[in-house]
């Protein structure tokens, strides 16, 4: 074999909060579609910032706010090309991807929307793209479309057109944090740009595992958040068309994000410091950007491959292992799925799988995934999820499938 | 370290399995009110029915849960069944507290003094089975899971209170 593979015991190393044991066993790691862990490498280059290079930034002329200035804008950079993005200050950092989700909803939309316009979700979306789009519609009297999800836990995307006719916003993930299917987005944004909407797409779950390029998935918005993506919590991306961003107004208001202020009103700065009020998170974006480094440093098509794999050990494992007693939601296809494993273990709630799992030292997330709408779709209220990233391998695998049986035999199914 | 068998006492998992007073009451007369548990998406729907005299004259218990939080539902239902109002909301206060006491001395051993104030406050009520869900407060988690029947069971009595 000479396709190279992914060296998960060298990656291991990097992350030192996997080495440790709980109750005499291996930590097993299984949520990084929730929040992923972090390599000493982000660790160090936060620490570097707040030990020698620690001030504001945009503002002070001494040498420790320009190196503290420079080190958030070349996260700015690095983040640019991570996605490809031909120019940084169409990269806008936000608190998480919520965030910037919120700001396309209320900035673009409170701009752009009327009574009586359309806005397109579909059924597989996380909270974080229905809440911000319903309280948007709900103030401007717009109305909700739904694009369906199929048993196979695919979009339906039989009445598309109908249903982008006359839309002005398509607002969809690019991958399920439930069932794992990835979205065909290049096809999706076209459609929408056909349609004369606007495409946003919520990128939480693909940016950390496959490689992203803007241009190609032809969208207008993208979100994601760096806490899934082996860097920290408290900064996401909002990655915005330049043109587009130009024509919004600012969303939060004060100090970093104007040109002037007088007592008659303010000129709001361009992007992205319009869109950045107040002090930022710096040291989380030179987390970020340390994360952005350590991701291109592995290769994202080697990332990618690796959890084929493992999707495919897991999903034959498991069914091998517990049997019939065991769902696994989604597409079937480890290929055209990502790593993240929806179970349902007959009658045993996901809630009590979870919590013998937990006495296995495996770290799975039960419940609704931020879902509730297509939880309700396939009539489920709650899922016990394990997801894996690079960290992660085969004996993880062995450990959750040693859990599951041991869960189904404790509640003697 | 609090082990399985402290969480999943063989009581519980009987109400879990066989589920006491489960089903739906025709609203009207029975007063229907819904409790979700936001982080797991536990859904549990209470249907009243109570008297002239104030009683509790029957209890349904429909919805989706986790053993802890149906077994608890369960046992409410039995526990309150038949019992006015005034004492079926006695009863939830001591469940609660039975629940909350333990919640502020997770992991620590200090929990000893108050639970005998728990004791004193609650003396003349008999929790019977529902003692059994003690163990949930070792898994701080899984709290919520066992509250979410009784909250819902004081959303009913306040509504009812409402109405009439
Ligand atoms: C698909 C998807 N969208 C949005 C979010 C929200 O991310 P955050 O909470 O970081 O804003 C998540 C993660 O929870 C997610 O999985």
């Amino acid at each position: 074999m000479s396709t190279p593979t992914l060296d998960v015991a060298a990656i291991r190393k990097d992350f030192p909060i996997l080495s440790q044991v709980q109750d005499g066993k291996r930590l097993v790691f299984l949520d990084s579609a929730a929040s992923s862990q972090h390599p000493t490498q982000v660790l160090d280059a936060m620490n570097d910032i707040y030990l020698h290079s620690y001030a504001n930034v945009h503002r002070g002329v001494y040498q420790l706010a320009e190196r503290a200035t420079s080190a958030y804008e070349s996260a700015r950079d690095s983040v640019a090309r991570f996605i490809g993005a031909p120019d940084p200050n169409e990269v806008i950092f936000t608190k998480n991807a919520t965030e910037a989700i919120n700001l396309v909803a209320q900035s673009w939309g409170r701009q752009n929307l009327k009574p009586g316009d359309a806005i397109v979700l579909t059924l597989m979306e996380h909270h974080a793209n229905i809440v911000p789009w319903q309280m948007i519609a709900a103030e401007l009297d717009c109305e909700i479309r739904w694009v369906p999800v199929t048993d196979e836990g695919e979009l339906d995307l039989t009445d598309l057109d109908q249903l982008l006719d006359g839309a002005k916003v398509f607002a969809f993930t690019s991958m399920s944090n439930v069932l794992g299917t990835i979205n065909p987005v290049a096809r999706l944004t076209q459609a929408a740009r056909a349609a004369g909407a606007i495409s946003v797409v919520d990128a939480c779950q693909s940016v950390p595992h496959f490689s992203t390029d803007v241009a190609e998935l032809g969208a207008d918005f993208i979100a994601f958040s760096a806490h899934k993506m082996l860097g920290p919590s408290g900064i996401g991306v909002l990655w915005g068309k330049k043109d587009l961003l130009d024509a919004m107004p600012p969303f939060l208001g004060g100090g970093g994000m104007i040109l002037n202020v007088t007592t008659e009103g303010f000129t709001a700065d361009g992007v992205p410091g319009k869109f950045e009020a107040g002090t930022p998170p710096i040291v989380e974006a030179v987390g970020l950007g340390a994360a952005v480094d350590y991701l291109e440093n592995i290769g994202m098509d080697l990332i990618r491959q690796h959890e084929v794999e493992l999707t495919a050990y897991a999903m034959r494992t498991l069914t091998e292992r517990v049997g019939d007693d065991l769902l696994i939601m989604g597409p079937s296809e480890p290929a055209a799925r990502g790593g993240v494993l929806s179970l349902s273990l007959a009658d045993v709630h996901a809630h009590d799988v979870s919590q013998v799992l937990d006495e296995h030292a495996v770290c799975i997330r039960p419940g609704h995934h931020c879902a509730k709408p297509l939880m309700r779709r396939f009539d489920v209220n709650a899922t016990a999820r394990a997801s894996v990233y690079i960290y992660n391998d085969i004996d993880d695998i062995d450990a959750l499938a040693d859990a599951l049986v041991a869960a189904r035999d404790f509640f003697s199914l | 370290m609090a082990g399985l068998e402290d969480l999943y006492r063989e009581i519980i998992l009987d109400h879990y399995r066989t589920p006491r007073n489960k089903g739906e009451l025709e609203t009207p007369p029975a007063h229907r009110t819904e409790g979700f548990n936001p982080l797991c998406g536990d859904e549990i729907v209470v249907y009243i029915d109570t008297d002239d005299n104030g009683l509790v004259s029957d209890i349904k218990i429909g919805g989706q849960g986790c053993s802890i939080s149906q077994s608890s539902a369960s046992m409410m239902s039995m526990a309150v069944k038949g019992k006015t109002v005034d004492e079926a909301r006695q009863i939830t206060s001591a469940f609660k507290r039975l629940m909350s006491i333990h919640e502020t001395n997770v992991g620590g051993d200090g929990s000893e003094a108050e639970a005998d104030d728990f004791d004193e406050i609650d003396a003349d009520i008999d929790l019977g089975d529902l003692e059994a869900l003690q163990g949930v407060v070792k898994f701080p988690t899984r709290i919520k899971c066992a509250t979410l029947a009784w909250n819902t069971l004081s959303q009913a009595f306040d509504e009812i209170a409402e109405d009439s």
